[in-house]
């Protein structure tokens, strides 16, 4: 427990001095030069069929797309109260993007294109089975991160280019490919639990990344088995004026347990590029899964020109008895961020989890939260959200928590604290607890605060300078949250919340 | 030998509302002095030390403040500290999450940092903070909590005294660090001044009681009223204080523009 602790005295230490050596304030915003070829511009149902064909998929998963995009052209996009979101032509835009030599897939890293793996590697994700991921610092050995794997999936636009440790993985029974693959090879799992979760017409952009979904990543965890490493997919936006559409499918089989991370960048461009992802977690008896997602697509310059449109669906369904979902993230990209990672706690005695930091600046947008669904007995959750504002930036905290009638003994906990930079930033919280069951416990408690001028001088005085005093403080407000998360990403992270609020001080 | 720091004839107000606070206060301190500062409540001593450690929120009406012979009202806030200026809070500010190993780590660094000099790695670090705790009798588990998150009124106090030990400033302002002490945290502190005071160091001492001035043991005393300094004696002032209060003091702080 000490040296865990002194350990991350130490990585926030790393943290503001590594701040200080970044020069960019968005240090992913190159992009690679590589030829790529598009499907043709707009949607259609040819081009529905042209994404399932370049997938060489199986007829059954052609006419689940078919049936997801008539349902799609007649759904409406939603209007939310608190996001200004301009206009999206969805027929302004392509749907699919490849590196021309990605045509067949590369059967092992080795054949990968060297320029995608300097793009991984340059992003600090090596695509090598030797090395760690990214900001592991060496004079740290004795922490368990040491011997630590993390296997990953890169997704570059719209395919899948490589996924390391699948041997490896393989010999533990666990399944790891990207979700093309899982159709070709696995299509009865993929059959049973593809839109268990979240069905094809749960939502409009739901609906719509059913129909045009081009790849993702697949999980499946077979009964008793712990994970022996860390999964991550690593969702990479490329090719100009194309949405990323992927698909994560989890499945933890009964007594397993898998931790899974996500991250995601963009190049730096001045026209907005849509995001519309679906993540589903299935749980089953005595399961868990932990999901970690840093997100830190482009937020769009100070003004506001270009970013990511971040309209993702995640959901995990504990189905099992004393199953358990923690979902983890930290948004600090994204021009506009709408995102609800929920849990639905169908098992008895199951459990959810869901820990935030969703730090916007400038003229970001983030309406984010998550949606507690107690359907089981003696069902638990716990949701500490941690928003922060700076610039012109709106942070709107939006949980909905939902006890059923059926839901004997269940509990619920929600903290959910703003810290606001400046006064031209706002955050708001908008809770909405429905209880339907006299023997359940719903505590929500929430709090505003301001990054106070006592403690920025305090630091000061003792010799820090005030945007690494800013950092500090910040990141002590999100600790809870940091702390949730794997050893790795907690270091990315911490980096992450500093960078995002450059500049947002004096 | 020549002012470490010179006050000359300041005159400082609230930004927030016109009211001066400091009205022409002159004050010089050679290195190796001890200087304290008694007075009523409301005098201004706070204000004093806020404006030599480069608060933010007041207005320098006139006057100048020289450090090592620079101008200091012309410095940021974690220059001074750099240049070895600290001062011990009144009311020490909580910050929570943020561990007091990473707190103490990223200061020390940062002054060193600004003044050229190498990092401390986080073995010396943690054996240089470790020694420095025990001397004060603060807790390993003390100094895992958040930065006086928790703490009690006395704890604090000594967290700034560790804190100073730690950052081994040349100009230390401990305002009131005496209050809330119990009577064995007052000798551990005080032995803490005691231990760092050295030739080229100075303290600017502000406090109520003659009892510290007993431990550290001032050069002068200075008794400041209504923003201005009074009058100015030996330890002997501070007795004097002690048994009479300040109503002799009282009349000489009016009219006097
Ligand atoms: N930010 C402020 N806003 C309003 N009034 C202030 C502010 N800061 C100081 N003052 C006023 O200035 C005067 C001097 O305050 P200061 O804290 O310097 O006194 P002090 O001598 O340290 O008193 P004490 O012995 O009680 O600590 C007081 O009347 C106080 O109310
Ligand atoms: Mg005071």
């Amino acid at each position: 427990m000490t040296d865990n602790y002194e350990a991350r005295d130490v990585i926030d230490k790393e943290t503001l001095s590594t701040v200080k050596s970044v020069g960019d304030t968005y240090k992913y915003g190159f992009s690679t030069d590589i030829e790529t070829e598009y499907a043709p511009l707009g949607l259609n149902e040819d081009i529905v069929k042209l994404i399932s064909k370049k997938n060489n998929e199986p007829k059954w998963m052609l006419d689940w797309r078919l049936k997801a995009f008539n349902r799609w052209k007649k759904l409406k996009q939603p209007d939310w109260a608190l996001l200004k979101i301009p206009e999206i032509d969805f027929q302004d835009q392509y749907y699919y993007a490849r590196p021309a030599n990605m045509k067949e897939k590369p059967k092992s890293l080795d054949e990968v294109d060297p320029k995608l793996l300097e793009t991984y590697s340059k992003l600090g994700i090596p695509l090598t089975e030797q090395k760690k991921l990214a900001g592991v610092i060496e004079d740290n050995s004795e922490d368990n991160s040491e011997n630590r794997k993390v296997a990953v999936d890169a997704v570059f636009d719209s395919v899948s280019v490589g996924t390391t440790f699948k041997e490896e993985l393989k010999s533990a029974g666990v399944i790891f490919c990207s979700i093309s693959e899982a159709i070709k090879e696995y299509p009865d799992l993929v059959k049973k639990y593809l839109g268990s979760v979240v069905p094809i017409s749960d939502n409009f952009f739901a609906c719509l990344n059913a129909a045009v979904f081009s790849d993702g990543s697949f999980v499946y965890i077979p009964k008793g088995v712990r994970c022996p490493m860390e999964l991550s997919t690593y969702f990479r936006i490329n090719a100009e004026n194309t949405g990323q559409f992927e698909r994560t499918l989890i499945i933890a089989d009964d007594n397993s347990y898998v931790s899974y991370l996500e991250g995601c960048t963009a190049p730096q461009r001045d026209e907005s590029q849509l995001h519309a992802a679906v993540v589903e977690l299935v749980i089953l008896d005595e399961s868990e899964i932990k999901y970690s997602t840093v997100q830190n697509w482009f937020p769009g310059d100070e003004n506001g020109v270009g970013g990511i449109y971040n309209f993702v669906t995640k959901r995990a369904d504990c189905r099992g008895r004393n199953s358990k979902v923690m979902w983890t993230q930290v948004e600090t990209g994204s021009a506009i961020t709408w995102k609800y990672p929920s849990c639905v706690l169908k098992g008895d005695n199951s459990s959810g989890e869901f820990y935030s930091i969703a730090i916007t600046n400038n003229m970001q947008q983030a309406d984010t939260g998550t949606k507690m669904i107690h359907l089981g007995k003696n069902t638990n959750s716990r949701i500490v959200s941690k928003g922060i504002s700076a610039g012109k930036a709106q942070n709107t905290y939006r949980g909905l928590v939902q006890i059923g009638g059926r839901s004997q003994n269940s509990r619920n906990f929600t903290q959910c604290d703003s810290l606001l930079i400046g006064n031209k930033c706002g955050a708001h919280t908008v809770p909405y607890i429905e209880v339907n069951n006299s023997s359940a416990r719903a505590e929500h408690e929430a709090t505003t605060s301001k990054v106070d001028d006592d403690q920025l001088f305090y630091c000061m005085q003792r010799g820090i300078g005030e945007e690494d005093a800013v950092a500090l403080i910040v990141n002590g407000f999100c600790k809870e949250v940091l702390q949730a998360l794997p050893m790795e990403f907690a270091m990315e992270a911490q980096k992450l919340v500093a960078i995002s609020l450059e500049g947002s001080v004096g | 030998m020549a002012n470490m720091l010179n006050i000359d004839d300041l005159k400082v107000s609230l930004e927030e509302e016109e009211k001066q606070i400091i009205k022409g206060l002159s004050l010089s301190i050679k290195p190796g002095e001890v200087h304290a500062i008694m007075g009523p409540n409301g005098s201004g001593k706070s204000t004093l030390s806020s404006v030599l450690a480069g608060k933010d929120g007041y207005i320098i009406d006139s006057g100048t403040v020289n450090f090592d012979g620079s101008d200091l009202l012309e410095t940021e806030v974690e220059e001074r500290a750099a240049l070895g200026i600290f001062m011990a809070f009144q009311y020490p500010i909580e910050i929570p999450g943020v561990g007091n190993m990473n707190f103490l780590r990223t200061a020390l660094n940062s002054q060193r940092k600004t003044r050229g000099q190498e990092e401390l790695n986080a073995a010396d670090f943690l054996k240089l903070v470790r020694s420095i705790a025990k001397d004060l009798e603060i807790s390993d588990e003390m100094m895992k909590r958040p930065v006086n998150v928790g703490a009690s009124g006395g704890e604090k106090k000594r967290n700034e005294i560790l804190q100073m030990c730690l950052l081994e400033p040349r100009f230390v302002i401990l305002d009131e660090t005496d209050s809330g002490l119990d009577v064995d945290a007052m000798k551990l502190v005080s032995k803490g001044v005691n231990n760092f005071s050295s030739s080229s160091r100075s303290f600017l001492v502000i406090t109520h009681y003659q009892r510290l001035l007993n431990y550290i043991v001032p050069d002068f005393v200075h008794i400041m009223v209504d923003g201005r300094i009074v009058k100015t004696g030996d330890k002997t002032l501070a007795l004097h204080v002690e048994e009479t209060g300040y109503k002799d003091f009282l009349q000489l702080g009016k009219g006097k523009h």
